[in-house]
């Protein structure tokens, strides 16, 4: 629906949230695997579920998702999308206890999945925050579940519940890399309002009138 | 284009198409959506529809996309099929979809989708009176799924069970 859109300034200042909340979300990651983590300029965008499919890599890319929902008085949605060597390398960084292997025989490892669930909890903890305190608003994560498959049915599956009311979501989608080695790590870290919370964040944040 | 071993037209998500033999036609990561395939043996022509949600009469949009949900989209499916001179005593279907892709999730729209999205699609094939020849539905693994009209056979890839035909 194209009543969301947004204006410049409005754009500006949902990047602006977001950098401060994946910066929280990225020095807390630093700490975590204790590697130096980089994350790049937040990408404000509203796209249709197949634009946001082609982002991650296209619908059938094999993708490993932790996905949240919040709640309060705004709700939505976070995907921390990895690739299966990517969520490896932090679930060994993490526990410390050699290699680690999520997606053993093609059946997802409890051991390796409660370990990046609890990374990626931390992790979406310190942006919520960040996005609380910024706003004033009162948010809280869900639980974390965890899925290893194709973009498009996990990412789909996550959303169906703002699909019944619109086409497109805004997406804040940060981008991280590993400084040390220039291949691995390039998480997505996606920030998905619904579209009911946007006017009530942009409202909070002072960047839009009664809507 | 045309060659002699045809194209494969793609399927988009909350999107359908029909194609005639030696094409086919194939949709990726179906999760808790389900692809239906409705064809003609007789013509060799097959439509292809990427349903994402059940019920289109419960949606709050104005101008819905018709393509979304199982009733409205297996209508129109149905529809462009009898243009291309089909006959509808012959169409038949065969699906594949409707998993459920996070596990133990508290959100009952989220849990219960596939197992809806299943029914919803049923229920319309069976007012339309075409018959299901085959199915595999369910689940908790993406699929990708390509229908070839020249032999009626539905191609399914997941991600820990490799390839099957149905």
């Amino acid at each position: 629906m194209k009543d969301q859109k947004l204006s410049h300034l409005e754009q500006d200042v949902l990047r602006e949230i977001g950098n401060i909340g994946a910066g929280n979300a990225t020095t807390s990651l630093s700490e975590l695997i204790n590697k130096r983590i980089h994350m790049e300029v937040p990408a404000v965008q509203l796209v249709t579920i197949n634009e946001m499919v082609d982002k991650i890599g296209g619908p059938e890319e094999l993708i490993v998702t932790v996905m949240f929902k919040f709640q309060g008085e705004m709700t939505g949605t976070v995907f921390f999308v990895l690739t299966i060597e990517e969520a490896n390398m932090m679930i060994e960084q993490m526990t410390g206890l050699g290699q680690a292997d999520l997606f053993k025989d093609d059946i997802i490892d409890e051991m390796a999945a409660s370990a990046l669930k609890e990374l990626a909890n931390i992790l979406t903890g310190s942006y919520i925050a960040a996005l609380a305190d910024m706003s004033g608003l009162h948010i809280q994560p869900t639980i974390p579940f965890l899925s290893v498959d194709m973009a498009a049915a996990t990412l789909v599956s996550g959303m169906i519940d703002i699909s019944q009311e619109t086409d497109y979501a805004l997406i804040i989608d940060t981008r991280m890399l590993d400084t040390e080695t220039s291949h691995s790590v390039r998480g997505h870290f996606l920030l998905i309002p619904d579209p009911i919370s946007v006017p009530i964040l942009l409202k909070a944040l002072g960047v839009r009138d009664e809507d | 284009m045309k060659t002699s071993t045809g194209i494969v037209v793609k399927v988009g998500i909350a999107d359908l198409d029909l194609v005639e033999a030696p094409d086919k036609i194939r949709t990726s990561g179906l999760g808790s959506c389900v692809g239906v395939v409705i064809y003609d043996s007789f013509k060799q022509i097959a439509g292809m529809s990427h349903v994402m949600l059940p019920d289109s009469t419960v949606t709050r949009q104005k101008n819905f996309n018709q393509y979304k949900y199982a009733d409205t989209a297996i209508d129109i499916l149905i529809n462009k099929l009898l243009e291309r001179q089909t006959v509808k005593q012959r169409l038949k279907a065969k699906l594949a979809g409707g998993a459920q892709m996070f596990q133990h999730h508290h959100s009952t729209d989220i849990m219960r989708i596939g197992p809806r999205n299943i029914e919803a699609v049923q229920e319309r094939l069976k007012t339309h009176q075409i018959p299901i020849t085959a199915k595999d539905v369910g689940g908790t693994s993406g699929r990708t799924i390509e229908f070839d009209p020249l032999t009626n056979q539905l191609k399914i890839r997941t991600v820990n069970k490799g390839e099957v035909f149905i």
